[in-house]
């Protein structure tokens, strides 16, 4: 039995930069796809906003966790081997476009609805309302949020070690087992997770006060 | 891709996966209640004047929301346990999620505490009201009503989010789902079927929260009007 020691401190680093790189990965993709589904809660045609409300019903009626695991099991058996780190990001990407989506939709649907109309006077078709208009305002307003849920990202990715990602908690389970310190090492994980996070939750704040100029 | 599904083998085991859904249940709404309670009291001693509760009231609730859940489960299960203090994990799992949600909850309460005017408090006063009375009647029930739809969203994400005391072994339904696969090597269709069985599940505690929402705030079901 080895007590916790500087040198699980840098293994426990070294896997809190998967940690980071699988909530990047998460974020882009995730974004990327949210961004699609906000698109389709918003369009005019009755089946996309259907479906991409299905969409988001399902995923966020389902723990991430069952996500991780179907993902992981299903596209084994659909013929694809894929790296932990593939599945991880492939569930984290489906997981985040569903909250994403609903996120900035809310935004999208902040910008007052005489901006459409003006700018519909203005002759501009839906392609450019959207990119001239609408989607610069509600960019401002998705910050906040955005930002906020990226705290949410960084520590769901702790679910990734379930399915064999090494990332920050999993290297906590890997180093508790060999020195049986639970206290000194979980602590020490969530200290790494707060430092991570905390910075983003207080960025978060920062910009929402600055939004919110006018009602302080 | 030569896969065939087989559905049955999942499909003989349902009075377990009812056991796993039920203790779910269990959890959650254990973790609910305590965790509503714990985050209203947060939320009244962010408000004293004390300076010291405040403080001790932001620190619970900055940690908490900005670590995983996962790090806290095995915090209060392995950690407790090096001291001396051994819980089972269903115990730990419940105390887990409180302390969770309790930070959640005491944001979300605050925000309802802060909505109601001060107009509404000095007219309770002048009605010559208790301080109690006052503080029941017109500071906490009306802000659960206000920020009502957050808390039941919480409260839902928290019911998903029981299933990560499957990695303590509380045997809820995501961890019955484990065993499942592990015996019978049908994985994809387990969580296929577990899928299912927590979106039934979350629709399930909307339509309760809603029925409780529609018997507790009685202004609302007969004006039918926001406050």
């Amino acid at each position: 039995m080895t007590s916790f020691s500087f040198l699980h401190v840098e293994y426990l680093l070294q896997a809190a930069l998967w940690t980071v790189l699988l909530s990047l990965v998460a974020f882009v993709c995730g974004g990327s796809f949210g961004f699609v589904i906000a698109l389709g809660r918003i369009s005019r045609s009755p089946l996309l906003r259907r479906l991409a409300s299905l969409y988001i019903q399902v995923v966020q009626g389902i723990p991430l966790l069952v996500v991780l695991f179907l993902t992981y099991f299903g596209l084994a058996i659909a013929g694809f081997k894929l790296s932990p780190l593939m599945a991880a990001g492939i569930s984290f990407a489906v997981y985040c476009a569903a909250f994403l989506g609903e996120i900035w939709r809310g935004c999208i649907e902040a910008v007052p609805k005489t901006q459409w109309e003006a700018s519909e006077c203005l002759g501009f078709n839906r392609f450019e309302q959207l990119q001239k208009v609408i989607l610069p305002q509600a960019f401002k307003i998705a910050i906040p949020p955005t930002v906020g849920f990226m705290v949410q990202i960084v520590k769901n990715t702790s679910l990734a070690s379930v399915i064999g990602f090494l990332d920050l908690s999993r290297a906590g389970q890997i180093i508790n087992n060999s020195t049986f310190q639970p206290f000194t090492v979980f602590g020490c994980v969530a200290l790494i997770y707060f430092c991570i996070c905390y910075p983003l939750s207080a960025l978060s704040k920062h910009f929402e006060r600055k939004l919110n100029v006018s009602n302080r | 891709m030569h896969y065939t599904f087989d559905f049955m083998s999942v499909f003989v085991n349902w009075p377990r996966l009812l056991d796993g859904a039920w203790l779910t249940i269990q959890l959650s709404a254990l973790s609910t209640i305590s965790g509503f309670v714990l985050g209203t009291l947060c939320a009244i001693a962010f408000k004293s004047k004390s300076r010291l509760l405040q403080t001790l009231v932001k620190m619970y609730v900055e940690i908490i929301r900005n670590t995983p859940l996962l790090v806290q489960v095995f915090l209060v299960y392995f950690g407790l346990a090096s001291l001396g203090l051994r819980l089972s994990a269903e115990t730990a799992a419940v105390i887990a999620l409180t302390v969770n949600v309790g930070a959640y909850t005491a944001e979300i309460m605050r925000a309802g505490i802060n909505s109601i005017h001060a107009g509404q408090i000095e007219a309770a006063e002048c009605l010559g009201m208790s301080k109690f009375h006052v503080y029941w009647h017109v500071v906490l029930l009306p802000a659960v009503e206000r920020v009502y739809p957050s808390l039941t969203s919480q409260f839902i994400l928290l019911m998903l989010s029981s299933s990560i005391t499957s990695q303590i072994s509380a045997e809820e339904l995501t961890a019955t789902a484990n065993l499942i696969q592990s015996e019978t090597f049908r994985s994809f269709e387990v969580y296929v079927v577990i899928a299912v069985a927590y979106l039934a599940l979350s629709f399930l505690f909307r339509g309760a929260f809603w029925l409780i929402g529609k018997t507790a705030f009685v202004r609302k079901r007969k004006l039918g009007t926001n406050l």
